[in-house]
C-alpha cells in the first residue's frame, strides 16, 4: 500500500496501510509517542482503500479492510480517516484476537489494581475512564480490556479515546492540555473527536494490572448501586466479549475466574460528577 | 510466493525480518492457512513477536479442531438413528482421521456426504434437530435441489455452525460425473460410526473440488491438502481410481502443481513438468500480495468465468445468469 504507519498499542502491533496520505499522516501524528510493533512484526494489518480505483480521487470513500473483515462494510468519507483507522484496528482485534479474552470495557488503574467499566454504547464508559485519568488514575483503555487467561491480569490497550457529542466538550474542559484529533461531525455515532491518552497511559502501557472491581454504569438515572451476582456478571460479560466463544474452554475459565475473584456492581448515575463520586466511593469500599 | 516457499521449506523463513513475517502472516491469513503455516514453522527460529503470534494461531486452530469434531458428533447423533452411511468430507474428515492435511487447518462448515436416496430423510432429521435454512430465495433453493451436488446450506440455530449435505461431489450439471456410489461403498469407518472416503477418493474429491469446480478461490489451501494427501496413496492406484471417476486429467494436473509448488527440490515421485495451462493455474493460485490482497484481476476474472462454464451447459448458464441478473436489478 502507498502510505503506511506501524504502531504498537499495548501488546498489539498494527501495520496500517492506506491509498491516501491524509489518514496515515493523521494517525502517525496522533500516535507519535507510541512505539513500533515488537520485532517489527505486526499482529494485525489494517487497510484503508478505495473500493474502485477512481474512488481514490472522485468522491473518495474509504473501505475498511484487514486480516479479518466483516461482509458489507460501508465506505466512509475520506475526512473520517482517523475514525476509519480506529474502527478497522478495533475490528481486527474483535475478530482475530486469541491470546486475550477481549472485554468491551474501559479500564483504569490505581495502585496496580484495575477498574473495569462495561456497558452498552452511551453508558459513559469512555468518558468516565477519560475523566478518571485526569484525577490520578492511569488510563488503560476505553474500548477493550485484554484479559490474559493464563495470569488473570488485564493488559492495557490505550488507543485514542473516542469521545462522542457532549463528552467532547467535557473532556476539552477537563484536560485542556490534551491533544485532540479532527472533529468528525455527524458520523453514525454522532459528533466524534479522538483524544490522545496522556503520557502516563502511553509510558506505562506495558504494565498489566490485577482486576479489582467491575462496574456496569448506566447514564440518565437517579443514583443507585446494586451488587451483581456472579452469574449475572458472567452472562453480561460473555455478551461484552467479542471472542468468548472463539476461545472455547480458555475463555470460559478466564471469565469464571474473573467474576469469582472480582466484585461486580451496577451503578446508575444522573451526571458525570455524581458518577465520579460513586466510582470513588465503590473503590474505597473495596 | 512467500507463503508457498515458507510452507515448502520452513527453514527458509529464518531469513525473514519483521516486515517479512508481517507479510507472510497476512498472506497466510488471507488464504485461511495461518494455522497450517504455524504448524510448519514450529521449532524454527523466529522473532519472539512472530513466535507469540503463531503460538496463538496454533491454539486457535486447536480450538477449531475441537469445534469441528464436536459439530461432526452433533450431526452424527441426529443421523445415526436413520441408519444411513454418513461420510465426513474435507477439513473435518482430515482432522477426524488424524491426517497431516488436518494439522493446523482452518475448518469452516461441516461437509458430509450421504446417499442421494436418503437425502429427504437426512434433511428432515436435521431440520427437526435445530438446523434451519440459510437461503430463503425460492430460485436459489430450487436451483440447489435441481442441479447442485448438495442441499442448500443449513445452519444450526444455537451453535451457529453451517452444514453442507452433499449427495455427490460435483454439480449434476458438470461434464464430469464421478461414481459416487463407489465412493460411498468404499468409504471407511472411523470406529465412532462416522465414515471418511478411502484415501484415493479423498484425494480425488479435493482434486475435483479444486480443478473441476469453482474459481480456485482458496486454491492454495486445497492444493496443500492434496499435497499432504498424496503422501497417503500409491500413484498407480490413485490414477486407476481417477480414470474410473473421469478425473484423470485433473488428478494429473493436481500432482504436477502440488509438486511444483509444495515439494522440496528433491523429487520423491517423478511427475511431468508444468504445461502451459498449468502455468495459468499457478498464476491464479499465487495471486496474492504481502497485504493479503487479491492481485491479478484479469486472471481471477478468467477463472471465475471458467468456473461457471464448467458447472453448466451454455444455454443453462445463460438462463441462470439472466435470472440472477434480473433479481439483482432494481426490484
Amino acid at each position: 500500500m502507498k502510505h503506511v504507519h506501524r504502531v504498537r498499542i499495548g501488546p498489539v502491533g498494527f501495520r496500517i496501510g492506506s491509498d491516501w496520505r491524509a489518514p496515515i499522516a493523521q494517525i502517525a501524528d496522533l500516535y507519535r509517542d507510541y512505539p513500533a510493533p515488537n520485532d517489527g512484526v505486526a499482529d494485525y494489518n489494517v487497510r484503508l482503500f478505495a473500493a474502485r480505483p477512481w474512488r481514490r480521487w472522485l468522491r473518495p470513500a474509504i473501505t475498511l479492510g484487514g486480516d479479518f473483515t466483516l461482509p458489507d462494510a460501508v465506505p466512509m468519507p475520506l475526512d473520517w480517516g482517523v475514525l476509519a483507522a480506529e474502527m478497522a484496528m478495533n475490528l481486527q482485534l474483535a475478530l482475530g484476537e486469541r491470546r486475550y479474552l477481549l472485554l468491551h470495557a474501559s479500564a483504569v488503574e490505581r495502585d496496580g489494581r484495575a477498574l473495569l467499566m462495561t456497558g452498552v454504547s452511551g453508558a459513559g464508559k469512555s468518558t468516565l475512564a477519560a475523566l478518571l485519568a485526569t484525577r490520578g488514575w492511569r488510563l488503560m483503555g476505553d474500548e477493550f480490556a485484554l484479559l490474559d487467561p493464563a495470569t488473570g491480569l488485564v493488559h492495557a490497550f490505550p488507543r485514542l479515546v473516542s469521545l462522542k457529542n457532549a463528552s467532547v466538550g467535557v473532556m476539552q474542559a477537563a484536560a485542556p492540555a490534551a491533544r485532540f484529533g479532527p472533529l468528525l461531525a455527524s458520523t453514525p455515532k454522532g459528533d466524534l473527536r479522538h483524544m490522545v491518552p496522556d503520557a502516563t497511559a502511553i509510558v506505562r502501557m506495558d504494565q498489566p494490572a490485577r482486576p479489582a472491581l467491575i462496574l456496569f454504569p448506566s447514564f440518565g438515572f437517579d443514583p443507585a448501586t446494586r451488587p451483581l451476582p456472579q452469574s449475572e456478571a458472567f452472562v453480561r460479560l460473555t455478551q461484552a466479549s467479542t471472542n468468548y466463544t472463539a476461545l472455547g474452554e480458555a475463555g470460559f475459565d478466564a471469565l469464571t475466574h474473573l467474576v469469582r475473584a472480582v466484585p461486580s456492581r451496577a451503578i446508575d448515575y444522573p451526571d458525570t460528577d455524581a458518577a465520579l463520586e460513586m466510582v470513588e466511593a465503590e473503590w474505597s469500599a473495596l | 510466493m512467500t507463503l508457498v516457499r515458507a510452507l515448502r521449506d520452513p527453514a527458509s523463513t529464518a531469513a525473514l525480518d519483521g516486515d517479512g513475517w508481517t507479510a507472510l502472516i497476512a498472506m497466510a491469513r488471507a488464504e485461511q492457512m495461518a494455522g497450517t503455516l504455524a504448524r510448519r514453522v514450529t521449532g524454527i527460529a523466529k522473532p519472539p513477536a512472530a513466535d507469540c503470534l503463531l503460538t496463538a494461531t496454533l491454539a486457535s486452530a486447536e480450538q477449531g479442531r475441537i469445534a469441528a469434531l464436536w459439530e461432526a458428533e452433533a450431526a452424527h447423533r441426529v443421523l445415526a438413528l436413520l441408519g444411513v452411511p454418513v461420510v465426513l468430507l474435507k477439513g473435518t474428515a482430515y482432522v477426524a482421521a488424524g491426517l497431516q492435511a488436518g494439522q493446523g487447518r482452518s475448518i469452516g462448515d461441516l461437509d458430509i456426504l450421504v446417499p442421494r436416496a436418503s437425502l429427504d430423510a437426512v434433511e428432515a432429521a436435521l431440520l427437526a434437530a435445530g438446523w434451519e435454512w440459510v437461503k430463503p430465495d425460492p430460485y436459489d433453493d430450487a436451483y440447489y435441489r435441481h442441479w447442485m451436488h448438495e442441499l442448500p446450506p443449513l445452519i444450526h440455530r444455537e451453535r451457529d455452525r453451517m452444514i453442507d449435505v452433499h449427495h455427490t461431489i460435483l454439480p449434476l450439471t458438470a461434464r464430469i460425473t464421478p461414481d459416487i456410489d463407489a465412493m460411498i461403498d468404499d468409504s471407511v469407518t472411523l470406529g465412532n460410526g462416522l465414515r471418511v472416503l478411502s484415501r484415493e477418493d479423498m484425494v480425488l474429491h479435493s482434486v475435483a473440488h479444486l480443478f473441476a469446480d469453482g474459481d480456485l478461490a482458496g486454491g492454495l489451501r486445497n492444493l496443500w491438502d492434496i499435497h499432504c494427501l498424496l503422501k497417503e496413496v500409491e500413484t498407480s492406484a490413485l490414477m486407476a481410481r481417477a480414470r474410473h471417476h473421469g478425473l484423470e486429467r485433473e488428478a494429473a494436473r493436481a500432482m504436477r502443481l502440488a509438486q511444483a509448488l509444495y515439494s522440496p527440490s528433491e523429487v520423491e515421485k517423478p511427475v511431468s513438468p508444468l504445461t502451459l495451462a498449468d502455468r495459468l493455474y499457478r498464476r491464479r493460485l499465487l495471486a496474492r500480495d504481502g497485504w493479503g490482497r487479491a492481485t491479478r484481476p484479469l486472471t481471477r476474472l478468467a477463472f471465475y468465468i471458467r468456473s461457471h462454464w464448467l458447472r453448466m451447459p451454455p444455454l443453462m448458464l445463460a438462463r441462470h445468469l439472466w435470472t440472477k441478473w434480473r433479481k439483482a436489478g432494481p426490484a
